[in-house]
């Protein structure tokens, strides 16, 4: 493994607004990375500086090891797939895929094998003629993709590459998007919001709060192993119990004790709602606190009212790091 | 609803039935019949007043006249871009103001301002008299009643018709556009030329057929701007109705000036028309 992009101390304010604080991060060269946080948190920020459409305050920013901090967007051999796609109106599928070769990308004897062997890779072909208008959202966004892998940048960005589709058809893309990454071996920086998306798709995770960089790790690292309340609140639920936090879905609810060293906790069924795959129980425990527990529905059912052992292992515990 | 519908076209339509239709038949009627011994007009009807238009003293000026609106048309796209491009680009509390800026010319009448220039411009002027007094011509320059007096009455009475429609399509643009431009390789030049442009064509366009079309029937500013020396076919229609009474004459002059901006118009549609309806 060696690293592409390094991003060191850099921090960011738009007047007495802080919104990059002492970021640090590396990425690896083919390694698909997610800058993930809630709205504002300053991934979009830390993602435009990458790009060079925001200088850093404090810091600098390194892609193979050179300080690119200060070169212009058309200066850097970085490219970004923008959240609205930004496809150029005027110009055909195929125009604006072949807009980037004609500056960045070095390349001009076989430009049109290139544009088509990117139309292809994206499935495109035959669809290259139509101007954006004329495209579905998933199109667009093939294009859009198709138009940044032409120039075939060290690092390509994506802003949100989910957020414009039909819900329904973000879980197929974002399995296409993985699948096109690995095939192309370009690494990819993605930044989302949404905690299933950055999981599903990355390899490794950087979370983001408030400017801050919270942890950086694979998905099940940072949720299985979360260093602040932040990070294992924002990845899903936590049951916070003094020192330590147990997720729902690690609570299993028996009527008898289970006796295995496990963790049981006596207490009373307050509701249980089904949802399909599983049952969402709400109990109280009999020292006052409330628990919640995701069951199988292939484990029994529990009424309200009932009376019933709670119970986890000690090793599906979060302990957060002193 | 239909007969709503009728109601709220009527004044329209017969504004332009009475107003526009019915003046343009009577026009058409004139340029047809021959000039009185002493004025006015009447039988026979006669097409000699079409066959005067060859004559080169007018095809001169009608060339000429093309020259000077193209050239005028020109010049407000060099001056009105930048500046339509500034405003758009401008912070968005600020763009009211230079937009009321551009417009401010309207509050007083064109003849005036024509008259402005003129005192700013003659040989007793305000840009002469203080060159002259700080020494640094002797002779006063000609800047009044010239070709190049007429461009600048011209661009200066015009550029707003060029900006604001600029304006309007380039405010609309996506701003990550540019982004994407820069992020595709392109340099700030790179990208006015192969994004900016060719996304405002619609607004050029309509800028330039704004400016292009009341350029080039003007006559107020060759005739006040120009003198005698600067004429343009609009002056040479005012005068045939005027001081030469020549009104079938100078009916043929206008349907035939009217011929010319509709081919140019429908040339223009042709290949650019779909922006620009």
């Amino acid at each position: 493994m060696n690293t592409v992009l390094e991003v060191r101390a850099v921090s960011k304010a738009f007047g007495a607004n802080h919104v990059v604080r002492d970021v640090s991060l590396s990425v690896e060269r083919g390694e698909l990375f997610a800058l993930l946080g809630p709205s504002g948190c300053g991934k979009t920020t830390v993602l435009r500086m990458i790009a060079g459409f925001e200088a850093p305050d404090r810091g600098e920013v390194l892609l193979d090891g050179n300080g690119i901090a200060h070169l212009k967007p058309y200066e850097r051999n970085v490219s970004t797939v923008f959240q609205n796609y930004a496809l150029f109106p005027h110009l055909t599928a195929r125009q604006n895929v072949e807009f980037g070769l004609k500056h960045k990308g070095n390349v001009s004897a076989n430009l049109q094998e290139r544009v088509q062997k990117v139309l292809d890779l994206v499935q495109m072909l035959g669809k290259e003629e139509r101007y954006p208008a004329r495209l579905s959202g998933g199109e667009k966004q093939r294009i859009a993709l198709a138009r940044s892998l032409a120039i075939e940048p060290d690092l390509l960005l994506l802003d949100e590459p989910l957020s414009a589709l039909d819900p329904k058809l973000r879980k197929q893309v974002r399995g296409e998007l993985k699948d096109l990454q690995r095939r192309v071996g370009i690494t990819f920086i993605i930044v989302t919001h949404d905690q299933e998306e950055a999981m599903a798709m990355a390899d490794r995770v950087a979370l983001m709060n408030k400017g801050v960089l919270e942890q950086i790790g694979t998905p099940e690292d940072i949720y299985l192993r979360p260093k602040t309340r932040f990070v294992a609140g924002f990845l899903g639920s936590v049951n916070w119990r003094g020192d330590y936090g147990v997720r729902p879905e690690a609570v299993r609810i028996a009527s008898a004790p289970p006796g295995n060293g496990a963790r049981c906790q006596p207490g009373r069924i307050h509701s249980s709602l089904f949802l399909g795959n599983c049952f969402h129980v709400e109990a109280r425990l009999e020292d006052g606190t409330a628990l919640t527990a995701e069951v199988s529905r292939v484990d029994q059912s529990f009424s309200p009212g009932e009376k019933v052992h709670l119970w986890w292992h000690p090793q599906d515990e979060i302990r957060l790091p002193q | 609803m239909k007969q709503l519908r009728f109601w709220f076209l009527a004044p329209a339509r017969s504004l332009t039935f009475g107003l526009f239709l019915v003046p343009l038949a009577i026009v058409v009627v004139y340029s047809f019949l021959t000039r009185g011994t002493y004025g006015g007009q009447g039988q026979p009807f006669t097409l000699e007043n079409y066959t005067r238009l060859s004559d080169p003293l007018y095809l001169e000026i009608l060339v000429k006249s093309f020259w000077i609106a193209s050239l005028s048309t020109a010049i407000c796209l060099l001056m009105g871009f930048p500046l339509a491009m500034f405003i758009a680009r401008s912070d968005p509390k600020w763009r009211g103001t230079w937009i009321n800026l551009v417009m401010l010319p309207f509050w007083t009448s064109f003849l005036v301002r024509t008259y402005a220039w003129m005192f700013l411009l003659r040989d007793t002027g305000l840009i002469n008299t203080v060159l002259q007094g700080l020494g640094i011509i002797h002779d006063p320059l000609p800047l009044l009643y010239n070709d190049g007096a007429v461009i600048l009455g011209l661009v200066y009475g015009y550029l707003p018709f060029m900006v604001l429609p600029i304006y309007s399509t380039l405010e609309r643009q996506d701003p990550f556009l540019l982004e994407a431009a820069a992020d595709l390789g392109a340099t700030p030049w790179q990208s006015l030329w192969r994004v900016t442009i060719p996304i405002s064509k619609p607004g050029i366009l309509a800028g330039s057929v704004l400016v292009f079309i009341p350029c080039l029937g003007a006559y107020l500013t060759p005739d006040l701007m120009g003198g005698g020396k600067s004429i343009m076919i609009g002056n040479v229609v005012q005068q045939q109705f005027t001081s030469a009474r020549d009104w079938p004459f100078g009916a043929s002059l206008s349907l035939a000036l009217t011929a010319l901006v509709m081919l140019l118009l429908w040339f223009v549609m042709k290949r650019g028309g779909k922006e620009l309806i």
